[in-house]
């Protein structure tokens, strides 16, 4: 689950990290009296949305004050980046920057540990930095029993900065972020970019926090922090029902039990000349209103010009799909064809089911696909 | 022989009582695994179907039965603990099928683990079958048959799909292993490509990755440097989107190499024969036997 900025702001507040002070607001007048609030100096206006490149899409303004400030809201509030519809702005003071570095935290898989990562060229860029000159991003493992040590902080904040007393403040920095970190069962904290000001001051100007959703069930506090109006509808409705939904640009809706499955078999329809409409994963020990959901989820896309299941019984049974299937169908009359490969555990029973409600299953995955796209081809 | 798992594996079954766990605990028996114990805190003395002794810890498990292969299918709240205790009861082989353990959790079971030598398989995964030997885990034992070919997967039912081509096609299995999907695992495709290379049962493997991290690239150098049986490889995840990524962290520790062009190239330079498709895998495999 990804976190807005001004949500990650506090969480690295909570834990001690200096954050400037700054409000989130969802209208251009709230923009005002915020920039207003924090004083005569200019403001930043930033868009609050769950997508990197946000200042190359222009949802980052700077304004010389409270006028300013809500006229840049009223043109940010709205805006479309990368799909998603910006709700919010955070109204933060300008900072007057004389350095950016960058420090971030992800549990790396090839060492199995979380990886501290941090480097003087921090900003916009750092993607293109770390591609270009790898040398200026430093890295270190950190064993999870023991933590981010003390002098492991302070020898890569000493890499960062010359002045001990600003290194300590980053080492601090780094330390408190590794406890966030562990803290609200995170898969990403980054700090991007850690400025100095020019009083010698550290902040982080920017933050950004992605929640492993298996830490939710465990962290009230922090699904509570869930901003479903920052979703894709589809993907939330997806969500609630306990699916694993992705929208995409094509024609044939996919139903498929498994990720790796559901990955194959859009695959697959591409192959054979079509293009997959989703992705969709319906899990394991699928009960038959799951499917129901499902087909609610998918043929809501108008795109959408032939359904196609392919589920593989393992958990899940092939006469619960079937099922599924067919009360889906009632509840919600479908406008296109459905294409259906059943095989694994229970089959038989599926496809009597199916057979009964007039409906025909295939056992060929590449046989089910091909229709599936010949049939949205001919629609 | 086979791998991880053969006639020799006498397992006990964590949360045998759940709904899962006594499904998947039929199915193992009624395979031919030997389940030896079941553990559910407070049900000992309980014996599961009249023929598995239930167990309070995993430690009197092994102490009363000489378990020596544990199956963990409680849930994610508490799988991490249950992967922690049979380890700590000297366990060796830990197949963890629970889905949804957080990665965090799993930072500090690996080094446990570690240092006590026990190999996990998983978490999130849909364990292995020895056809004909045992099957630890949820795979459907009716698609798998006796035979040469190994396999090894990240995927759940897409390795179903593969195998039950291999098996409808006359291709027989030495060891199917889903490692499972998670970011972090305890066993990886290099694991068990040199299990395989080293069985003398098998005679070419076939492997199934997905996007994401880069565990197939380091495969792909292994099998280049070290393999010389043949191997197939899958991708799944060609038509995947570049998703809405939030930090920069991600690009910054593996690049682009995530993508399936980038694994399905990085086979071809290792001389993986690469399928396009599921069905693919008979006829380059019967090239290569």
């Amino acid at each position: 689950m990804n976190l807005h900025e001004y949500q990650a702001r506090d969480i690295l507040r909570r834990h001690g990290i200096p954050v400037p002070p700054g409000e989130v607001a969802a209208t251009a007048d709230e923009a005002r009296a915020i920039a207003a609030r924090l004083g005569s100096g200019p403001v930043v206006v930033k868009a609050q949305v769950h997508a990197g490149g946000r200042g190359k899409a222009g949802g980052v303004k700077l304004a010389a004050n409270p006028t300013e400030a809500a006229a840049h809201a009223a043109k940010i509030l709205g805006m479309t980046i990368k799909g998603l519809t910006v709700q919010r702005v955070l109204v933060a003071p300008a900072a007057d920057i004389a350095s950016e570095s960058y420090v971030g935290i992800i549990v790396d898989r090839t060492s199995q540990r979380p990886v501290l990562m941090v480097s003087a060229a921090g900003g916009i860029d750092i993607e293109e930095v770390a591609a270009r000159t790898p040398e200026k991003i430093q890295r270190l493992a950190v064993d999870p029993r023991y933590g981010l040590l003390a002098h492991q902080a302070l020898s890569l904040a000493l890499q960062l900065y010359r002045d001990i007393a600003q290194a300590r403040a980053a080492a601090d920095i780094m330390q408190q972020l590794y406890a966030a970190f562990y803290a609200v069962g995170a898969s990403l904290t980054e700090i991007n970019p850690l400025v100095t000001t020019r009083d010698g001051a550290l902040a982080a100007l920017d933050a950004k926090i992605v929640i492993d959703d298996n830490e939710l069930d465990r962290r009230p506090d922090i699904a509570a922090l869930r901003d479903t109006s920052a979703e894709a509808p589809s993907e939330v409705a997806a969500r609630e029902a306990g699916l694993t939904f992705i929208k995409l640009e094509g024609t044939v809706g996919c139903c498929v039990n498994g990720a790796g499955l559901a990955m194959a078999t859009m695959d697959l329809v591409k192959y054979y000349g079509g293009e997959p409409a989703n992705f969709l994963d319906i899990g394991g020990s699928s009960n038959p209103q799951k499917v129901v959901s499902a087909l609610r989820i998918i043929t809501a896309d108008p795109s959408v010009r032939a359904v196609l299941f392919n589920i593989f019984g393992g958990i899940t049974r092939g006469d619960d799909v079937a099922n599924g299937i067919v009360q889906a169908t009632k509840v919600l009359p479908l406008k296109v064809p459905l294409v259906i490969r059943l095989t694994g555990t229970n089959e038989e029973q599926g496809v009597q089911i199916l057979k009964q409600a007039g409906f025909s299953a295939l056992t060929d995955m590449d046989e089910a696909v091909k229709q599936a796209v010949a049939q949205a081809k001919a629609a | 022989m086979s791998i991880f798992v053969d006639q020799q594996t006498r397992l006990v079954v964590q949360g045998i009582t759940g709904r899962d766990g006594s499904f998947h605990t039929r199915q193992m028996i009624g395979y031919g695994t030997k389940v030896v114990a079941g553990v559910t805190p407070g049900k000992a003395g309980q014996v599961f179907d009249g023929v598995v002794p239930v167990f309070n810890t995993v430690a009197d498990a092994v102490r009363e039965t000489q378990a020596n292969t544990s199956v963990i299918y409680v849930p994610a709240a508490v799988a991490a603990s249950a992967i922690f205790e049979a380890a700590d009861a000297g366990i060796p082989l830990i197949v963890g099928i629970t889905e949804g353990i957080p990665v965090l959790d799993m930072t500090r079971v690996l080094p446990y683990l570690h240092e006590r030598g026990a190999r996990l398989i998983g978490p999130n995964c849909p364990g292995l079958i020895s056809p004909g030997r045992s099957k630890v885990g949820i795979i459907p034992g009716n698609i798998c048959r006796p035979g040469r070919v190994g396999v090894v997967s990240r995927s759940g039912t897409l390795t179903y799909e593969i195998v039950h081509q291999l098996s409808t096609q006359g291709l027989g299995q030495s060891t199917c292993v889903g490692i499972g999907g998670d970011p972090l695992i305890g066993t990886s495709f290099i694991h068990c490509l040199s299990a395989f290379e080293a069985d003398a049962e098998t005679d070419a493997v076939v492997m199934i990755g997905e996007i994401g991290g880069t565990d197939e690239q380091q495969a792909a150098d292994f099998v280049q440097q070290t393999m010389t049986k043949p191997v197939i490889g899958f991708i799944a995840g060609q038509t995947a989107p570049p998703g809405r990524r939030m930090g920069h962290a991600g690009a910054i520790i593996s690049g682009s190499s995530g993508t399936a062009a980038e694994k399905m190239a990085a086979f071809a330079r290792a001389g993986i024969a690469v399928m396009k498709r599921p069905a693919d895998v008979v006829p380059l495999l019967k090239e290569r036997l």
